[in-house]
């Protein structure tokens, strides 16, 4: 029963409910190719969400991720044309989305500006920066290097490099969250900004610190889209932010700060991620994919609504408030 | 025998209000002392200086006899002081081990969060203090009682040898206040040295060594508990200080208009009853956290009574909404006049217009120049101060800003007018205002509610008072009985003297 | 009783020189000079039926910034103004296959507008929800709707007439867009400046505990302006179509977050409490002017894009910055 209150646990059930009733019609479903296959394709979201999720629990958001992504992924495009080896082009991959989570985190932090004006203001930005730099032509396959468009599909022990990072990701951030001094001061500082300033911490600095480990995962992301679907133009992951915010909220994270996992902002990429693979199978037209998701938000925050409801002041006896 | 930690002629004001004037305490390793004073006696101020949160003006502040500074938060901590307060802050969705050891956790040699040791630590601590509390388990999941156990770990957990205990006991049960008592001797067997601040006699008998008394903002006086009884403290506390006096009553009650039967909330408070009259002015005592706020709050529409009845000139009136208490003749000023009074990034003219439109416009439409017209009118009657009416709300001190929310409601020609605590935390010349103008409000045949926390204020304005205690009512004081010890007895559920 | 005290003044500044210092003041200003600069980098600037040509670029989005703008003020936003007009013009799309006729239509376009601040209010001000994430949600319902509807198809041949909302001019060089913009704009200013209503707006923004301790129905206020951002989407979601002659999916794409640039660069504070129609009205034509001058000068749209995105960070960081913040 207390197994049950545990939200992750609740999503995961769901999510293997989702699974089974698909697997009944269509077993093939069921098959590990076609599963790993389902998380492969869903692992640019499991890192995105783990980014966000970080921004969320701070009290922030970045809907900036998908246009950083985008960006990240033309230059790395573009440097692999130039000749760049490719170890450098994935650091300065993601050392260029650090940067652009940086802007995002300094005008939060020593501006004081909502984030959600700044990532509204800078998705515009770096995306329309990306045109300025290509004249909005795009990169085909045949102008990338095959090492550079063969790293994420290359299979490690069954499993594709992408899928690997994703692990890796999930691995190192439950780390960083659970285990690191810097982890628990996100959950603090989004849960009682106040009582934080007390126990000696900075609040725009761990802002800070959130949308540049948001931007690097979107950077390192950039590089794995463009390299996996051998294409970069101005509008790839366009409107991607919206899915990725979609994910945090069905898995719990709660947009006022303070509260989630990376397990539920993961499962919640799943969730989302089962569908997409799903509907095509069942004979679903993709074009639901949309609105499911979009109800999908909407049961999950009413949901988290009515979990946190908080009781209020008791000020009666016990066995008196009984009556 | 020295004391760990000795202030000496602090002072420390706000505009308008000196809130300690020159006050000493002095607090001794492995003793308990109580600081003792009503509300606004300076004793929250106090422990804010004594946790770095304000900074005096005047006076020192010495930690075995070397002057120190308390600069920040942070600085007081590292000193060694810390604080537990009523509502304890600490961070709900982490552990009980993680809030322990929050900033400082043990670490691995990988530098990461040591959780083992931690948890440990977190058992070790809380043993120490014998709370058996599992150290996995989520803060939100807690009570009140066991929070307060986990910011107690916490506070050992730093080596604090100062610990500032305020008010602990107003939110637990009988039980966990036992618990307390047991905690606070093994703090003392540690050596730590104890702030106790409390309004319950009883408690303060049971477990304080020495005691200081605080009296608007000033100190009154201190000794050994042992060489003290409660009257003395009580007189200490309560003995009238010179300079309030408050203005002539005209006593011309008329006839019932406000009438609460069988009254009753889930968890808030259960049973009230009591009729207010046409001039009368009605003093609602208790202690903090008595319930006197929830049942006004019901009144006015906040929150949704279980069980009762409300009859306003005996026609039974449902209040679902503060829009629907107002149109009964209800309204209410509240205790927390920054979150629920005031409009801060508005104009004055448009917070005392606020509940009005109705009147001063016109289908909907506004009327400026009737909106300055019942501004002017108002805010004149309270003496407002204010370089102009369209000057922002937010600018002006909190007296003024008082004063702007009572011109509010009585420009809406309640029946009924309910004052929660309608002084606290503004200057003299702003007290004597309402004072005085309560006084012509009931004169004029309103009905009027304060609850208030202050014995000068409740004796010298109210024609009968109710005390509560945890929720009900517990006594209704008239005439000769009006006297402070009845009430601080009452309140505090001590016997009377004989 | 004793009327004591002294007569406090009821203002202060005189209404003109608090205008000189407002932020109205500065939009005029930058206006007057994008006005200047456009009519001296291209000579098919200055000609009315070109001006009036530059009107469409800003007039639906402004009809929609309107009422975000009193929504932003009362402290909630709503992300899913877009995906209202892919549902509306969706909804009319279906209607005109059944043969509904131009007034039909209109009616099934506000409607179905209403119909969706009704939900997003319902669940805001009903369940008390965060207004940023149920919007994020029912943008992606509503343009999924559409999604379900059309999917890579779309819908074309209106009837005649109904091209009149997005193409008709009432007089001259006037649109009939033009001129219900003007109408909406003097209609909000009123509803914002001149009745309780706009002053409950106002309060909620403020701090709405205060002001549902003043007697303010604070749950029917911001439920009563979901409805209204729904209808002005409604609005333009007819004007485009008309203008458009066709609904796809797809239509109106990004709109929210030029409405959301449009409202905060027109002075209203992303954390609510304040703001004014007129200084949303100058945002308007400036945006408008500034996309018109970039079209003449052969610009493409996503650098006007770049461009608005530094104007939205750039109106509240400069100042921010100067005060030494």
């Amino acid at each position: 029963m207390t197994l049950l209150k545990h939200r992750e646990v609740l999503l995961a059930l769901a999510i293997g409910l989702l699974v089974w009733l698909v697997a009944i019609r269509f077993p093939a479903f069921l098959q590990p190719s076609s599963l790993v296959n389902v998380f492969n394709d869903t692992s640019p979201l499991i890192l995105l969400a783990i980014g966000q999720m970080i921004v969320i629990l701070t009290k922030c958001i970045d809907l900036s991720v998908a246009a950083n992504l985008a960006l990240c992924g033309m230059v790395a495009a573009l440097l692999n044309g130039s000749g760049v080896p490719l170890p450098l082009i994935l650091a300065l991959a993601i050392a260029l989305g650090v940067l652009l989570g940086a802007v995002n985190g300094l005008l939060v932090w020593k501006l004081e500006i909502p984030s959600i004006v700044v990532t509204l203001g800078t998705m515009t930005i770096y995306r329309g920066t990306i045109f300025l730099m290509t004249d909005g032509a795009w990169v085909n396959a045949h102008q990338m290097s095959s090492d550079f468009k063969a790293l994420p599909r290359a299979v490690i022990l069954g499993l594709p490099v992408m899928s690997w990072v994703a692990v890796a990701a999930i691995i190192v951030f439950t780390v960083l969250l659970t285990r690191t001094p810097l982890g628990r001061a996100f959950y603090a500082v989004g849960g009682n900004p106040h009582a934080a300033v007390y126990t000696g911490m900075n609040v725009g600095h761990t802002q800070c610190l959130a949308f540049m480990i948001s931007g690097g995962l979107a950077g390192l992301t950039g590089y794995l889209w463009v390299a996996r679907y051998a294409v970069a133009y101005v509008d790839i992951a366009d409107g991607f932010e919206l899915s990725v915010v979609a994910a945090c909220v069905i898995g719990g994270v709660a947009i006022a700060g303070g509260a989630g996992s990376i397990a539920g902002a993961v499962l919640g990429a799943l969730f989302l991620g089962v569908i997409n693979n799903a509907l095509p199978v069942v004979g679903i037209s993709p074009f639901w994919q949309m609105a499911i998701s979009g109800s999908a938000i909407v049961v999950a925050v009413a949901f988290n609504a009515a979990q946190s409801r908080t009781p209020g002041r008791i000020i009666l006896k016990p066995q008196e408030a009984a009556r | 025998m020295h004391p760990v930690l000795s202030l000496r002629g602090i002072s420390k004001s706000f505009p308008g209000v000196k809130a300690l004037q020159g006050v000493q305490l002095d607090l001794y390793a492995g003793q308990v002392t109580a600081l003792i004073g009503e509300n606004g006696a300076g004793k929250s101020t106090i422990v804010k200086v004594l946790t770095g949160i304000y900074q005096p003006e005047e006076g020192t502040i010495d930690i075995d006899g070397t002057p120190t500074r308390f600069a920040t938060a942070q600085a007081a901590a590292r000193a060694g002081v810390t604080a537990i307060h009523q509502e304890t802050v600490l961070f709900d969705e982490l552990s009980v081990a993680e809030n322990i050891w929050l900033g400082h956790a043990p670490r691995t040699r990988l530098g990461l969060i040591d959780r083992r040791a931690m948890r440990d630590g977190a058992k070790r601590l809380l043993d120490s203090i014998g709370a058996t509390l599992d150290p996995d388990l989520r803060l939100g999941d807690l009570g009140i009682a066991s929070k307060h156990l986990v910011a107690i770990a916490r506070a050992l957990s730093t080596d604090a040898r100062v610990v500032i205990l305020d008010e602990p006991t107003a939110a637990l049960s009988h039980k966990e206040i036992h618990e307390l008592y047991e905690l606070v001797e093994t703090l003392k067997a540690q050596g730590k040295a104890i702030l106790f601040i409390s309004h319950k006699f009883d408690e303060v008998f049971r477990i304080a060594d020495r005691y200081t008394v605080f009296r608007d903002g000033q100190f009154v006086g201190e000794g050994a508990m042992a060489d003290a009884t409660e009257d003395k403290l009580v007189q200490m506390m309560v003995g009238r200080s010179v300079d309030q006096i408050f203005p002539p009553r005209s006593h011309n009650i008329g006839d019932p208009v406000l009438t609460v039967a069988a009254y009753s909330h889930p968890t808030e408070f259960a049973d009230i009853n009591f009729t207010l009259h046409k001039g009368e002015i009605l003093g609602f005592y208790g202690l903090v956290g008595a319930g006197r706020s929830e049942v006004m709050q019901a009144l006015f529409g906040i929150t949704t009574p279980s069980r009762g009845a409300v009859r306003i000139d005996g026609q039974v009136r449902v209040i679902r909404s503060t829009h629907e208490a107002i149109a009964a003749g209800i309204v209410y000023v509240p205790e927390d006049r920054g979150r629920q009074g005031a409009i801060r990034g508005l104009p004055i003219f448009q917070n005392v217009t606020l509940p009005s439109l109705a009147r001063t416009g016109r289908s909907g439409f506004l009327r400026l120049a009737e909106e300055f017209h019942l501004s002017r009118d108002y805010t004149q009657r309270l003496d407002l101060r204010a370089s102009s009416l369209d000057q922002e709300l937010g600018l002006l001190s909190g007296g003024n800003q008082q004063k702007v929310v009572i011109a509010k409601w009585l420009a809406t020609k309640p029946r009924v007018i309910i004052l929660d605590e309608p002084t606290k935390g503004i200057d003299i010349g702003s007290k004597a205002a309402v004072h005085e103008f309560m006084a012509e409000l009931a004169a004029e045949g309103l009905a009027v509610i304060m609850v208030s926390s202050e014995i000068p204020e409740v004796l010298g304005m109210s024609d009968r008072v109710i005390v509560m205690r945890e929720g009900r009512i517990i006594d209704e004081v008239t005439g000769v009985r009006m006297t402070p010890e009845t009430l601080v007895r009452a309140a505090a559920g001590i016997a009377e003297a004989a | 009783m004793t009327p004591a005290g002294r007569s406090i003044p009821d203002r202060l500044q005189s209404r003109r020189t608090r205008a000189l210092r407002s932020w109205e003041m500065i939009l005029l200003v930058v206006a007057v000079v994008v006005f200047i600069i456009n009519s001296f980098a291209s000579p098919y600037f200055l000609n009315a039926w070109n001006l009036s040509d530059a009107t469409f670029n800003f007039t639906e989005k402004a009809m929609i910034a309107f009422a975000m703008a009193m929504l932003i003020i009362a402290g909630e936003i709503d992300l899913s103004v877009a995906s209202i007009i892919a549902l509306v013009s969706t909804a009319m799309g279906l209607a005109m296959q059944a043969g509904a006729g131009v007034p039909l239509l209109v009616v099934i376009g506000l409607g179905t507008g209403l119909l969706c601040g009704a939900v997003n209010g319902f669940l805001v001000a009903g369940m008390g929800l965060p207004s940023i994430v149920v919007t994020i949600g029912t943008m992606s319902l509503f343009r999924g709707i559409s999604y379900i509807v059309l999917g890579d198809q779309a819908f074309t041949g209106y009837p005649d007439g109904f091209d009149y909302f997005g193409q008709g001019y009432v007089w001259w060089v006037f649109s009939f867009e033009l001129v219900l913009f003007a109408a909406m704009a003097v209609a909000f200013w009123v509803l914002l400046h001149r009745t309780s209503f706009g002053r409950a707006v106002y309060a909620i923004g403020n701090n709405a505990t205060a002001a549902q301790f003043s007697g303010i129905r604070v749950a029917r206020v911001r439920f009563i302006l979901f409805l209204l951002t729904g209808l002005t989407s409604g609005i333009a979601a007819i004007c485009l179509t008309s203008r458009l002659g066709s609904t796809r999916p797809s239509i109106a794409t990004g709109f929210e977050l030029e409405v959301v640039t449009m409202v905060v660069l027109g002075g209203v504070s992303i954390l609510g409490g304040s703001g004014s129609i007129l200084g949303v009205v100058l945002a308007a034509f400036i945006m408008g002017m500034v996309t018109f001058g970039f079209g003449l000068l052969n610009v493409p749209g996503i650098v006007m894009s770049i461009f608005l995105g530094l104007l939205l960070i750039g109106v509240i960081a400069v100042p921010r910055l100067l005060r030494g913040k």
